[in-house]
């Protein structure tokens, strides 16, 4: 592609999405805005809610796949090379990826601030004895 | 496309600082030159708006106007996905005056006479514009007289397909094309031996009707046939060998040296020219591709090339590498219409407009331009719905892979499938805007 660059690519994808550009970009930056939010407030990631997020990602990452291929009038058995490979993989991990950070911070933000205990060291007792951290279990 | 939607998405980039600067950032610094050149453009299709884009952007004053009496716009690479059940025909109409930028005139007619002595066009309604610089994107035509029995409104009715007629014969001939594909029968394809665009279609066509028979479960009750004009499939070599091996593959039969000649609608009989004479085929669906010359104002204009393969048609006679003419230095052919080999396609637009464009502003700034077309056209070759090859290639038959070693040029892909039918379009229109 001669002459393919950043401008190039923002005027394609204005072309394709008309203002869905904007609204994209804006759902995408108040997600990770919120996530940012909640990992900070939390003084950190809460594993037991990073799971949930994750098991959501997974539904997000196989919707991204089947839309796409919905949309492109295309299957599974369109596969024909390796790089096909790499495009749906790719795929795949965008669609987990951003449907994580914002379920994280869907779940941080309904949990409130509750949930302020997460993965820290404890504090060591007067005897010397250290305690296992304890975290919080979310409410999903 | 909607104009006030386009509206807000500048304005929303003007207004997201962090895209503005990475745009910014990528574009190269380039002075605008001051002019009072008067341009005129004959033609508003890709080539012509991609043109009036690009000069807006590089010049200061100049006088630029297009010169065409169409009010819809076309995206012609999107016929096919028509013609195949994809897409509606409103997918590939789009309004000319959305694509005209700020500042450039719009006179609604088609040129009528061309006087490069003079230096001005004559339109149809008799308006006397004078030039210091043309530009020649007028696009072709299709020349359906010339295949003897061949009515266009027929198309859509009675086996008989043609996706190059336009918007509403492409989804006509989409509808004949499905029957057949309930039926089964003969179906024949084939294309002219005159230059034409995408030279990729007809075989593409081909495919897609291979690719509904197989997926109505009615293949075995149908016979595809392949008329080739000349002794191969294709112009470059590789590509052509590449087509034959999947055509056997998917047990499509080919003729070679067979030109349509006549066609009996009624009878549904197509007559075709060969070296030992004509001979007639049955067929229960047909995909008529027709003979393609340069558009009448231009074949009657001193411009058409005087000799050689492209005198016959008309095309304008200009320079391989710089798109300027041979005769006439202050003129230039973009597109369909340009006397070029290989230059059929919107990606060649897409590489020749830069170069024309970067010649003619040289010569208004007085210096020289060092920029060079080498024939760069692609063609996502589809094979079925779902899967596609990109071809690209130049002059020189050499294939030039935009992605080597990562998108495997004669390979049916599915990420080659996605680039037409998601990203082609966008990128097509980024370029109106002389943005891609």
């Amino acid at each position: 592609m001669k002459d393919f660059d950043i401008g190039t690519l923002v005027a394609v994808l204005r072309e394709l999405l008309g203002p869905w550009l904007w609204v994209s970009l804006g759902v995408a930056a108040v997600a990770a805005v919120a996530f940012l939010y909640v990992v900070v407030r939390d003084r950190g990631v809460v594993p037991s809610r990073l799971v949930w997020s994750e098991v959501v990602a997974i539904g997000g990452g196989v919707a991204a796949v089947l839309i796409t291929q919905r949309v492109t009038h295309s299957g599974f058995s369109d596969l024909g090379g390796p790089i096909d490979w790499v495009l749906l993989a790719a795929l795949f991990i965008a669609g987990a990826i951003g449907t994580l950070i914002a379920a994280y911070a869907a779940f941080g933000l309904m949990c409130g601030g509750s949930r302020r205990r997460t993965v820290h060291a404890a504090t060591p007792r007067a005897d010397g004895y250290a305690p296992l951290a304890r975290q919080a279990s979310p409410r999903l | 496309m909607d104009t006030s939607s386009l509206r807000l998405g500048r304005r929303a980039l003007l207004a997201s600082g962090g895209a503005l600067a990475a745009v910014g950032a990528s574009l190269p610094a380039r002075a605008r030159v001051g002019t009072r050149a008067r341009i005129v453009i004959l033609g508003a299709g890709a080539a012509g708006l991609a043109a009036a884009a690009r000069l807006s952007q590089r010049l200061e004053g100049a006088e630029i106007t297009l010169v065409d009496s169409r009010r819809e716009h076309l995206y012609q690479p999107g016929f096919t996905l028509v013609a195949a059940g994809l897409r509606r025909p409103d997918y590939v109409v789009g309004r000319t005056a959305d694509y005209i930028p700020p500042g450039v005139r719009w006179i609604e007619e088609r040129a009528a006479v061309i006087d490069p002595d003079a230096r001005r066009v004559t339109t149809a309604s008799g308006q006397l514009v004078h030039y210091d610089f043309l530009i020649v994107a007028t696009g072709l035509e299709l020349d359906y007289a010339a295949i003897e029995g061949m009515d266009v409104s027929r198309i859509g009715r009675d086996g008989l397909g043609s996706v190059y007629a336009g918007p509403e014969a492409a989804a006509a001939t989409w509808r004949a094309m499905s029957e057949f594909a309930d039926r089964g029968g003969v179906a024949l394809f084939g294309r002219p031996s005159t230059e034409m665009k995408c030279a990729g279609a007809p075989i593409k066509y081909a495919f897609l009707t291979d690719d509904t028979l197989r997926r109505r479960g009615n293949r075995g009750r149908a016979e595809l046939v392949y008329n080739s004009h000349n002794r191969v499939l294709f112009s470059v070599p590789i590509v052509s060998e590449k087509v034959r091996m999947l055509f056997r593959d998917r047990a499509i039969r080919v003729n070679h040296e067979h030109e349509l000649a006549a066609i009996d609608l009624g009878a549904k009989i197509a007559t075709y020219r060969t070296p030992t004479g004509l001979v007639p085929m049955k067929y229960d669906f047909i995909n008529v591709v027709p003979p393609m010359r340069a558009p009448e104002v231009v074949r009657r204009s001193p411009l058409a090339w005087q000799s050689g393969p492209f005198a016959a048609d008309g095309w304008v006679e200009v320079d391989r590498a710089t798109l300027r003419h041979r005769r006439y230095r202050e003129v230039f052919a973009l597109g369909d219409v340009a006397g070029v080999p290989k230059g059929k396609t919107a990606a060649s637009v897409k590489w020749q407009v830069p170069v024309a464009v970067d010649h003619l502003v040289a010569d208004i700034a007085g210096t020289t331009s060092a920029e060079a077309y080498n024939g760069y056209t692609s063609c996502p070759l589809i094979t079925r719905v779902g899967r596609a090859m990109l071809v690209e290639f130049d002059y020189d038959d050499n294939l030039v892979p935009s992605f080597p070693g990562v998108i495997a040029p004669l390979e049916e892909l599915w990420v080659t499938w996605m680039m037409k039918e998601v990203g082609l379009k966008p990128t097509y229109l980024a370029m109106l805007r002389g943005l891609a």
